[in-house]
């Protein structure tokens, strides 16, 4: 007898396949995107099924949504620049070039064969070889949190976490300065359900986030799903223009996007100062210095994720002309 | 049939996808999404990799692993897609 769950697994795995293939071959790039951020939903989907929530939750709010997002405001840019706001469907705004048949086809024997080798070395790898699940759960006493996820990332591994802050940091300084001089394009009018929309859910976001960010000790959550929760707050701020960010706001946006690293790097050089390894917390802190790091991170993910979203740096507003600063 | 085998499989399908979207689709979106797509793959034989039967815990490593990627990748996307604006705009201006 066949387990109902197994054919549940069958069939996700086919329609994540099959959402990948809709997304890339499809014609209209806002269909394009819809189908992306189904696929990263039902992706997060099947983490649940393998027992990964919190990658789950951290694949849904910012892989499928904050994601989806960023590539929504592209498309609207792309379309009011070429000037086809006005069509129905958003074909393609690059100019193409035809390709010869021969290398299309060499290109996917290519990718076919990469993707079978990789199939044949995933088939062929010894299963379930010794992972680092022991070392963990003999050290989770000493880390300060309940939670193995929030351990790893915050305590064992927190020099990986420091720098994947630096590259949320960097990313917003190079965002910044690409878009330095682009004219912007102006955001759609909402109507007057999306502002009523935006005043339920503000509230209800904001302690959603908060709640995932004080969870991550005990429970799937932590710093990076609650800042992508508090960075749609940001985002919804930003659409119904409920927030128009302004020159003088630099300063407090730039203090924000630092706060996280600066704060991280700070509690590091503290630990290691009184004779310890960098983020060798004393046990008796350790919860609170967690703490203390996530809940900066957090507030400088939100910002820095709105920020990525928003574009380019505020400046000042000209009448009619670009502002080249 | 376990849920490793099936979603393994489906995340070297997902590569493989994002592959063939990455080197032969012409739109520059559309060349990002493939990327996103690649990374997706990846994620999913991690996440595969860290899977045990249960009632036994998963491996949390590579979780953090995934996480830390997902995050690296969407500053890369928005980099990219800042890039995309950018070069969009100029030729419109070449245009003019």
């Amino acid at each position: 007898m066949t387990d109902p769950l197994v054919i549940f697994d069958v069939a996700l795995a086919l329609a994540i396949v099959a959402l990948a293939v809709a997304a890339l071959s499809v014609r209209d790039l806002f269909a394009m995107i819809v189908l992306f951020v189904v696929f990263g939903l039902l992706s997060a989907l099947a983490w649940v099924r393998l027992s990964a929530p919190d990658v789950a939750l951290a694949e849904a709010a910012i892989g499928a949504g904050v994601t989806g997002a960023l590539l929504l405001k592209t498309l609207h840019h792309l379309r009011y620049v070429s000037g086809t706001l006005g069509q129905q469907a958003a074909y393609g705004v690059t100019p193409l070039t035809p390709v010869p048949i021969g290398v299309t086809l060499a290109n996917a024997i290519f990718c076919g064969l990469i993707t079978l080798g990789l199939a044949v070395a995933y088939l062929g790898a010894p299963a379930a070889g010794p992972g680092f699940d022991a070392l963990v759960a003999e050290a989770m006493p000493r880390s300060g949190v309940d939670h193995p996820v929030t351990g790893v990332l915050l305590n064992f591994r927190a020099y990986d976490t420091l720098m994947e802050v630096v590259v949320l940091l960097a990313a917003v300084v190079a965002v910044w300065q690409i878009e330095r001089g682009v004219s912007d394009a102006p955001a759609p009018v909402l109507g007057e359900v999306w502002q009523g929309f935006a005043r339920l859910a503000l509230p209800a976001t904001v302690v959603v986030g908060t709640y995932l960010l004080w969870v991550g000790a005990e429970a799937p959550g932590g710093a990076f799903q609650g800042g992508a929760v508090l960075a749609a707050v940001g985002l919804l701020l930003l659409l119904t223009r409920a927030y128009v960010p302004q020159p003088t706001h630099r300063g407090i946006a730039r203090g924000a996007f630092v706060l996280g690293t600066g704060v991280f790097a700070l509690v590091a050089l503290l630990v290691a100062s009184g004779g310890r390894v960098a983020f060798e917390y004393p046990l008796e802190h350790a919860k609170t210095l967690i703490l203390l790091i996530e809940g900066m991170v957090t507030i400088s993910i939100a910002v820095t994720l709105a920020a990525l979203f928003h574009g380019r740096e505020p400046v000042a507003q000209t009448k009619g002309g670009r502002d080249d600063t | 049939m376990t849920p490793d085998l099936i979603y393994g499989l489906c995340g070297v399908a997902v590569f493989g996808i994002g592959l063939v979207g990455a080197l032969c689709a012409q739109d520059r979106l559309r060349r990002v999404l493939a990327l996103k797509l690649c990374s997706v793959g990846a994620g999913f034989l991690l996440v595969v990799g860290a899977w045990r039967t249960p009632p036994a815990t998963p491996d949390p490593v590579p979780h953090a692993l995934v996480i830390t990627g997902i995050v690296v990748m969407v500053s890369a996307t928005a980099v990219a897609l800042a890039l995309i604006r950018r070069l969009q705009s100029l030729e419109a201006d070449d245009e003019r």
